[in-house]
């Protein structure tokens, strides 16, 4: 099954066993213009499943009215690029709505979901990750998946939390990843890293799309090509790497992160926006505060550079994965 | 883009934890979309989202700058601009033609709403000067704008639900929210309802369907959309509608125009008020809005609009009520300008004679007058008089220098509830340690003159947070 698909039936999970459910945002009735909602205002009527006026304030703004009055709201911003708009809504308003109040009125019960990250060719507006711009944002929650299974699980588990959640998909694996998924109804829990390859002698910590540039970045660091070989010497090819994938930005899940660097003495971590205050900045002061006396090696970050995310040129822009490999071998010989 | 094979340790790490077998609709064929209607593919006139539009020729006849009103028949009165709906004139008397049938409110409701009204004023002077005297951080008034605020109110249920900008704190008042609530979160007390967590005047409470008040401008607008979507779709709250409060320069919002448009085309019954009081802080409405104030905005979202004379309550009661009325029957939503003017200072941040003139407020305050204008009208009908008017006075100013009085002695709310409710369920352990680190430096710097001073006036003197002490993590 195609991420898009998954997207789509944890959607009509929600909206088969919540009568209060409801999907919008710019053309989701008619599919969705990466169909992650096709044929769910056909089965559920266009009175849950509809167009909203082409506004992202606005669509933000309803949400959270929605929610407040206790509805489960499942907004869609057409592109994470077009999210800023509704900035203020998702931190002045959304984000605060609990605590301002009291505990209350709550908009526990929206759920932001919005397309992110490089697509081969999306130039400045269609290829932003948006995530580094919510970490700040007490009282959000914020989820990115790396595949079908993921995404349903933690689409259902951000939709059922008790916070709002900003839920960013990766555009580039809505149809190129694909897995067998559960055709039940399932929950991944939120703020849970996951190790996804064991290892003990690199933390090699990503989200979302770049975790295959990570992956093939594995594979070039065991088996360089002939061209390249030279600069991966003999003693790094046996490398044992521990991927994690982060999955959730906020609240992140230093537990994991942590164990793990104190285990293998290094990490990089790996992200498609530019580095300058990217997530991995975060994740690099905590990692030294806590492993501080275990780090062999800086922490080292690859991620996109500090440009704007061009159009031609984007496989010099991405994290691709020789970049990543150079960036272990740098690491493991420090 | 090419199919990307997922490696295998990306692959198998579903493990999901919750599994529920009775839903298995996603599992089946969605109908085929040849079946299905899709909107815009019938003709609906010769131009795309509109019915019908005359064609001209004429470059000049095409160009035009203003929205007409419905035609009068007969009343002269209507050019210039949009008409304002009043009943009462300048003094209280009912205007020309208009009966106690058409205003249609007992003297127990009439009564209450002056009373109310005089509230008002009673407590922004009090907090005005305790402000002043620096017994509480920051205020706003409501002076001028009484019968915008409370005949609103009165043509409501109470479980109406209410999203104000700022302004509006009257509308709990007519609700009974006790004054004790009131002047609890104007001191951050330990039983505000919302934790002493903003500034003076942010009021909510569920009780009275009052949603908490934010200080951005018109971010409440898109959201009391989505409340009335909401309300709609609510089995037993069918005839409730939303009212959304804001003034003209929050209208300026980009917001304004997002909740505007929402709650139009998803056919919301929510009544957007909006109090035109000439000024936003400095900024006259000259400088806010070329067109014809706000009114004028209202049908070109296709929205049923009305313009009302704010300082006549009871005109602006029965705008409400008609207004609900529509909202509900038609299920849309409908805007309502109501004129008044800002007679007090926009906040205790602000001196507004700086942009104005004191002479010009005295003489909008003796001339239209809302306070005025409900007196005399209950005193025409023997349901008022000057002695009424002294006790009642003199009863307001007790209740709020007592309960004023009772909320200066309270404590703050205990320090580590600064901590909790940023999130609903565990808190995340960046939070618990950092409440864990704030604890361990009360510990070793609670002493300093500035911190126990502070600390004294929280409940518990801050000793709620030495159970945190042992339990830092990492």
């Amino acid at each position: 099954l195609r991420s898009q698909i998954a997207i789509r039936d944890a959607q009509a999970h929600i909206l088969s066993s919540d009568p209060t459910s409801l999907v919008f945002g710019e053309d989701v009735a008619f599919g969705g213009v990466f169909r992650s909602t096709m044929g769910l205002a056909e089965t559920y009527g266009r009175e849950r499943v509809f167009n909203t006026p082409l506004c992202e304030q606005g669509i933000v703004g309803f949400g959270i009215g929605l929610a407040d009055m206790g509805h489960t709201a499942i907004a869609e911003i057409q592109f994470g690029d077009y999210i800023f708009p509704a900035f203020d809504q998702i931190v002045n308003e959304a984000a605060k709505y609990n605590y301002r109040s009291g505990g209350q009125f709550g908009v526990g019960k929206l759920t932001i979901r919005a397309p992110c990250m490089g697509v081969g060719h999306g130039a400045l507006y269609h290829s932003q990750s948006v995530e580094q711009f919510f970490m700040g944002v007490p009282g959000l929650k914020v989820v990115v998946p790396r595949s079908p299974i993921q995404a349903k699980g933690l689409l259902a588990g951000a939709v059922r939390d008790d916070n709002p959640v900003v839920f960013l998909e990766p555009k580039m694996l809505y149809r190129s990843s694909v897995e067998e998924v559960p055709l039940d109804d399932f929950t991944l829990p939120l703020s849970d890293a996951e190790v996804v390859v064991g290892g003990k002698d690199l933390t090699l910590i990503s989200w979302g799309a770049p975790l295959y540039a990570c992956v093939e970045a594995l594979d070039i660091l065991k088996n360089p090509p002939k061209s390249i070989e030279k600069h991966f010497p003999a003693s790094v090819r046996d490398a044992s790497v521990e991927v994690i994938d982060l999955r959730t930005i906020l609240p992140w899940d230093r537990e994991t992160v942590v164990q793990s660097v104190a285990k293998t003495g290094r990490c990089v971590v790996v992200h498609e926006a530019p580095v300058t205050a990217g997530v991995g900045a975060e994740i690099a002061a905590e990692v030294q505060k806590n492993c501080f006396l275990k780090l062999e090696a800086p922490v080292m970050r690859v991620g996109g550079w500090d440009t704007p995310f061009p159009h031609v040129g984007e496989l010099f822009y991405k994290p691709e994965a020789v970049r990543i490999a150079d960036a272990l071998v740098k690491s493991l010989t420090f | 883009m090419s199919r990307l094979r997922l490696p295998n340790h990306l692959r198998a790490s579903a493990r999901p934890i919750a599994v529920s077998a009775c839903n298995v609709n996603s599992a089946r064929p969605f109908a085929s979309s040849s079946l299905l209607r899709k909107d815009g593919d019938e003709p609906q006139g010769h131009l795309p989202g509109h019915p019908s539009s005359v064609f001209l020729t004429s470059l000049n006849d095409s160009f035009f700058d203003s929205v007409k009103p419905k035609t009068l028949s007969g009343n002269q009165n209507a050019k210039g601009g949009i008409p304002t709906y009043r009943l009462m004139d300048g003094v209280g008397r009912l205007l020309p033609g208009v009966t106690d049938e058409m205003v249609s409110i007992t003297q127990d409701e009439a009564v209450k709403m002056y009373r109310t009204m005089l509230l008002l004023p009673q407590i922004d002077v009090i907090l005005y000067n305790a402000q002043r005297q620096g017994r509480i951080s920051f205020m706003m008034t409501s002076y001028g704008e009484e019968g915008a605020v409370i005949g609103s109110a009165a043509g409501l249920d109470a479980k109406d639900e209410v999203f104000a900008q700022y302004r509006e704190s009257g509308v709990l008042l007519w609700r009974d929210f006790s004054i004790d609530h009131y002047m609890s979160q104007v001191f951050g007390a330990e039983d505000d309802l919302c934790g002493g967590r903003q500034m003076p005047i942010h009021f909510g409470s569920t009780q009275h369907h009052f949603h908490t008040i934010s200080s951005p401008l018109a971010t409440q607008i898109p959201q009391a959309a989505g409340a009335g979507y909401a309300l709609k779709r609510t089995k037993g709250r069918e005839g409730n509608v939303v009212i959304c409060y804001f003034g003209e320069g929050a209208a300026s919002e980009g917001d304004f125009h997002a909740g505007m448009n929402l709650a139009s085309t998803t056919k919301s019954p929510v009544i957007f008020f909006v109090r035109n009081n000439g000024y936003a802080i400095s900024t006259p409405a000259a400088e806010q809005f070329r067109g014809d104030g706000i009114a004028s905005r209202g049908p070109g979202y296709g929205m049923l609009t009305l313009r009302v004379d704010g300082n006549d309550a009871l005109a602006v009661r029965s705008a409400v009520k008609a207004a609900k009325s529509k909202a509900l029957s038609e299920q849309r939503p409908v805007l309502i300008e109501a004129m008044t003017y800002r007679v007090g200072h926009h906040s205790t941040s602000d001196d507004s004679s700086a942009y104005r003139s004191k002479q010009a407020v005295e003489s909008w305050k003796q001339m239209d007058n809302p306070l005025h204008r409900m007196r005399n009208f209950l005193t025409d009908r023997g349901w008022w008089n000057d002695t009424l008017e002294e006790e009642t006075k003199t009863q307001h100013r007790k209740t709020v220098i007592e309960a004023m009085g009772r909320a200066e002695k309270k404590k703050r709310p205990q320090l580590s509830s600064l901590f909790e409710g940023t999130y609903r369920g565990e808190m995340p352990s960046n939070l618990k340690e950092q409440r864990a680190e704030l604890a361990e430096l009360l510990e070793k710097y609670g002493s300093l003159p500035g911190w126990s001073k502070e600390l004294a006036k929280h409940a518990n003197a801050g000793k709620d947070m030495e159970q945190y002490r042992e339990k830092r993590q990492m």
